[in-house]
Formats: structure tokens, sequence, C-alpha cells
């Protein structure tokens, strides 16, 4: 069960200020609206709290760079942050807030494929941009609005799919790949994937074998799997999960590649799963490791001085939380430089506007256009593995 | 497969039956159960993290103290959430656990923090091979301990005199109190006496799984179905019926599918209870007047 109740107070506790804030404001003349106000909804609390506080801080950096060079429409750039607790109910009502209270011009999404799908109706209703940095759902961009006011700089389902089969057949020659899902919508949303891709290279799999967040034992699963054949693993789970399938597997002294989806990522994988983490090859859009770019140097620098206590490149894991929302947050402030205006409809004209942006994941060409909302693609996906708490990229 | 799934089903199985032996004890000493079973696990595998890891004690020392503080919990949970209402006759305990409960996964969520972690045991890094299947040595210590405390309960509660003492409140508490029998200590003692069992399977499964806020959550569910089912009344038949949930859930996901596992499980119990309505050792209630 999420946790609901105790949330309440720390949340109260964040709102006093903005409360307090409120009321001096009434008390006195209201001034223009000086800023231009940019929204986040967000897991901020709960098991997810670190993937909020990674975009958190890709967000404010990039915030800080535009503000240093005078902000845009001559403004400063101004973040309101809301929790949404992973829930998708509450994720609409702080959009609702954020949206409709404090008239943000243009908001962020979090790590939840659900809580995004939530909040997309009601951003392409009220014509408010709404740009997501990690939860990968492909209908969360392709959601069939005749006006689509949803873009994302963030992977994709579909295109990962694809990507971890083409993995699986090029580095370690799959011919009959075994699939072991979570069993939550992200998971079903991989299984339809991944059969499509599986299909479009006409290979077989050995099954689909689905397990829960809190299974202690994958085994049973793992050893249908093995009866069948399966000659790679293609693993879609969040962190925890994912660590029972490597000790189930270390247990049955199964040595089998695992090509995985980025859940890895999310957290103490090594500590969770053993040494046998380092077997688990999953993908990312991004790695400050091995990274020879000037950009990401810079903002890796930038990082540490804003948030002394990351010392490590173990600290900025997962780097994907961090790049995308840097990047999504400078493609903002061009969409409404492009715009001249925080109106949402012009705002969206202004991302299909922007021609080149050098941004810390690549130079992005053209990002946006009616057909695509999606910055990256496919051939942006890197492979990386863990080193003790570290994330590398693999060079092949 | 076959030796992989029992040793799984058993070990699963075990777990379930410790936690919901907690909720035959209380059951059995004042017709209530504590539904924040599933935290007390839950706190018990993040007091030993917290001592053993953090804090660096030695594991036996860290063990007996994360064991003595869930007890604690459990007598605060009873002193506080069960006894007020019991005492005006009402059945608001049945929420008041199950709030406490929540309160305390969200205390934990925010004191121990909100990333799973994993809670290493040399008894979880070299699998053995018991007949052809890979198994970690505690994963058979985990079903003898379950069985051990099973056995143990039911000849205190038949055998000595603290068993029947601890019976005979449920029975009738004035005539116990009578009999010079302290009946609010009994109740107390029989809360710890679950707290502890249910710390006691956290700290089991810890190493072959991870320490988080709401790891509790779904092994309190699973161990109150496993309780009812076994029928509540008896020691053994809950262990029993703990090892034969653990069993379906394994053979079922080995042999059928994991889409089936909830599915058939859960059914099972549906179908045991329609005709079985006791449990599979219970025996129906006797007012004896």
């Amino acid at each position: 069960m999420p946790p609901r109740m105790a949330l309440e107070f720390p949340l109260m506790l964040r709102a006093l200020p903005f409360a307090l804030a409120a009321t001096l404001l009434a008390a006195a003349p209201a001034p223009a609206q000086d800023t231009v106000k940019l929204g986040l909804v967000a897991a901020m609390s709960g098991q997810s709290a670190k993937s909020g506080e990674a975009i958190v801080r890709g967000l404010s950096l990039a915030i800080d760079e535009i503000n240093g060079k005078g902000g845009v429409l001559g403004k400063k750039v101004e973040l309101l942050v809301r929790d949404d607790e992973s829930n998708p109910a509450k994720g609409v009502v702080a959009a609702r807030e954020l949206v409709q209270r404090e008239k943000v011009a243009a908001f962020f999404g979090g790590l939840d494929t659900p809580v995004s799908i939530a909040i997309v109706p009601f951003a392409n209703q009220t014509k408010t941009p709404f740009m997501g940095v990690w939860a990968a759902g492909t209908p969360i961009t392709q959601n069939g609005a005749p006006e689509n006011y949803v873009f994302r700089v963030s992977a994709v389902d579909d295109l990962v799919d694809v990507a971890l089969v083409d993995y699986a057949v090029k580095k370690y020659g799959a011919k009959k790949p075994g699939l072991i899902l979570i069993n939550n919508p992200w998971g079903e949303s991989n299984e339809k994937g991944l059969k499509a891709a599986l299909a479009a290279k006409s290979l077989p799999y050995a099954g689909i074998e689905k397990f829960e967040t809190n299974d202690v034992d994958v085994v049973p699963q793992l050893s249908r799997l093995k009866q069948a054949g399966a000659d790679v693993l293609m693993l879609v789970a969040n962190v925890a999960p994912s660590a029972q399938v490597v000790k189930s597997l270390d247990r049955m002294g199964w040595t089998v590649p695992i090509v995985s989806h980025w859940g890895p990522a999310g957290g103490r994988f090594t500590e969770l799963a053993g040494a046998s983490a380092a077997k688990v090859h999953f993908i990312q859009t991004f790695s400050f490791s091995g990274n020879p770019s000037p950009k990401a140097t810079a903002v890796l620098e930038g990082l540490k001085k804003k948030y002394p206590e990351i010392k490590s490149l173990g600290d900025v894991t997962p780097a994907v939380g961090i790049a995308n929302a840097y990047d999504a947050m400078h493609l903002t402030a061009l969409a409404i430089a492009k715009a001249g205006s925080t109106e949402g409809a012009k705002v969206r004209e202004g991302f299909y506007g922007i021609d080149k942006y050098e941004g810390l994941i690549k130079t992005y060409q053209k990002p946006f256009m009616p057909t695509n909302h999606d910055a990256l693609s496919a051939s942006d996906y890197i492979f990386t593995y863990f080193k003790g708490d570290e994330i590398l990229p693999l060079t092949n | 497969m076959l030796t992989s799934a029992v040793i799984s089903g058993l070990g699963l199985g075990s777990m379930y039956g410790l936690i919901a032996l907690g909720f035959h004890v209380t059951y059995v000493v004042s017709n209530t159960v504590n539904f924040s079973q599933g935290s007390a696990m839950m706190l018990g595998a993040v007091l030993g993290y917290t001592f053993a890891i953090t804090l660096g004690w030695p594991l036996p020392l860290a063990a007996i103290t994360a064991l003595s503080l869930c007890a604690l919990f459990g007598a605060v949970i009873e002193r506080t959430l069960v006894r007020p209402f019991a005492d005006r006759g009402s059945n608001a305990w049945l929420m008041a656990t199950v709030a406490g409960g929540i309160v305390l996964d969200n205390v934990v969520l925010f004191t121990f923090g909100k990333e799973p972690r994993g809670f290493p045991s040399v008894l979880a890094t070299k699998p053995i091979d018991v007949l052809g299947a890979g198994v970690y040595p505690l994963q058979l210590v985990i079903p003898v301990a379950g069985i051990a405390i099973a056995v143990l309960l039911q000849l205190v509660f038949s055998r000595t005199r603290l068993g029947k003492a601890l019976l005979a409140v449920v029975q009738n508490p004035d005539a116990a109190k009578l009999m010079g029998i302290n009946v609010r200590l009994a109740i107390t003692v029989s809360f710890m006496i679950s707290a502890a069992l249910a710390a006691l399977a956290g700290l089991l499964i810890a190493p072959l799984y991870s320490v988080h806020s709401d790891m509790g959550t779904l092994f309190g569910i699973k161990a109150f179905a496993v309780a009812i089912l076994g029928g509540i009344t008896s020691a053994s038949g809950v262990m029993l019926a703990g090892l034969a949930y653990g069993l379906i859930e394994a053979l079922v996901t080995a042999y059928l599918g994991s889409v089936y596992t909830q599915i058939v499980a859960f059914s099972v119990v549906i179908l045991a209870l329609a005709f079985m309505p006791n449990g599979l050792m219970g025996r129906a209630a006797v007012n004896k007047v």
C-alpha cells in the first residue's frame, strides 16, 4: 500500500511558507506578475522520491543558468513544485492547482507513467504545455488529442523495447528471449512493445512471465523460462523487484544474459542485488560517467556547486532524471522565448519553432514537430551497467 | 523445477505462518487481533538493519534488541489502540490497529528513508544444492524455525500453567481474575509475543528480500488469510495453512504461470472456507455458560 497518512504533515509544512507568502501578498497591492511561473508535478515522497529530487536538481540548475542570462521574456523563471506521491488522482489535483490558480506557463511531469497519463487530458483541455522528463509510457505523448500539448525529453517505451531487442540480438545473438515483467501497467505497456519488436524481427519468445513488486522469490517464474529454452532475459521492473530477479537467478545458478529497461537505475541496485548486479545491462538516455563532452563536465560541476551533498558520481544516479529535466527546461525556455508569450497555444507553436539547441544529452535539431512530440529517439539511448554504486556506459 | 518450487513455497509459507501465529496468539487470549502485524514485521527488519548494518552491532545483539523493541511496540498497540476500545465493548480496535500500522509505516518512511536497502547475511550468499535445486541455507532455516515455534506455542498453550492461564482469560475474564490470573497483563503479553513473532519473520526474510517501509503490507494481508484458513484457534493449523498457502503459490506459479498465482491461491482460500468454515484445524466457538 502506498504511504498516505503521514504525508499530509510535511506537505502542510511545505505549504506553510506559500500560505504565509500568499497572505502577505494579499495585503500588499498585487504587483503585476513579474516572473514566468513553471510547475512540476512529481513524486517528492514515497518510494520514488529520489526521482523527484533528481528532476528538481536538473530543472533548478537550468533555471539558474537561464535567470543568470536575464530569464525569459525579460522575467525571471520561477519553479513551483508539487508532490503527486505517485498517485494519479493527487497528480491531477496538483496540475489543476498549478494551472488554474498559479497560472503556470507550462509544467513538467515525473517518473510515474500512470500519473502522467492521468494529467494528459487536463493539459490538452486547458491548452497548457506539459513536458514529460521521465515517465516513458508511449501514450503520454501519443495521446490522440487533436491539439496535443504534451511534449517529452525522455525515453519512449515502444522505442526502448525496439532497442532492447536489437541489443539482445546484436550483443548476445538472442534467438529465443524470455520476458520477465513487473505486473503493472508499465510492464503491460512493455509487453506489447516487446512483442511487437520481436515480431518485427520474426523472433519467437520462450515465454512471458509476470511478477509482483513484493515478490520475494522469482525462481518459479524463471524456472519456467529456463525450461522453455530462454537464451536471454528481457527485464522490465523497478529497482527492488529487479534485484529480486537477479538474486533468484543466482540461487538457481542460471547464468543468462539480462537486458533490462531502466528500472535498476532507480536505486541502490548493487546493494540490493549483490555482485551479480553488474551482469544486468540496462538502457539510459544519459550518463555522466565516461562522458567526455565539456557540457557534461560543466553541468556536473554546476550540480556539485549548487548541491554540496553531491560528492561523487554515485550521488547523481540515476543521471537520466537530472539530464532529461535539464534539457527539457532549456527547451521550454526556448519555446517560450520563441512564442514571445506565456500563452499555451503560442508556447506550443514555440516548441515547433525551436531549430537547434546544444543540450546536455545531445544537440537537438528541430526536436519537436507536430507529428513528433518526443525529442529523444532510439539512437540517443545508451546501454549501461552498475559498477558498485556508479552507472557506467557499455562501450559496444 | 518441483524441488525448487517446493522449497520456495515452504520458505514463503513459513513466513506467512509465523506472522499468522501472531494473529493466533492474541485471538486465543483476547478475541482481538493486531492488524498492524505486517508493520511489526517491517519494524523488525528495519530495526535489525539499523542496529546490525548502520550501527554495526553484532548480529545476535541487533536481533535481540530489535525483537524486544518490537515486543514493546506490540504492548503499545495493545494499551493504546486495542484496550480502550475493547473495554467499551467496541470493535473500533479493528480500524485503530490498521491505522496504527499505517502511521508506523509512514514514520519509518521518514526516519529510515524511502529507498529499499539490502540486508546481507552469511546464510544467503552461497546457494547450496538440494536435490538439484539451488537453495540458500537461510531458506531451510526459515521453515525449521517456523515449525518449531508453532509446536512450541501449541505445547505452551496445552501443557503449561502459563498457557492455560492465558486461555482462561478469553473463556471468562472475570472468573480468570478470581482465580488470580492477571488478565490485563496476560493480554498485553499476548500482543508482545504476537509482534515479536512478526518481527522474527521480518528479520528472517530481510536477507532474501529488501528492507523498506512497506515491505510488510502484503505479508500482513496474506498472513491474515492464512490465519483464518488455518482456523485461527489452532497454532499447528495456522502454521500448516501457511505452508499450504506458500506451496500453492509456488506450485501454481511454476506449473500454470504467474498470471494465475493470486487467482488460484485466493480462490482456494475461499473454497476451503466454504467447506470448512472453521478453517483447517479450528473449532467452532463454544460459549460455556
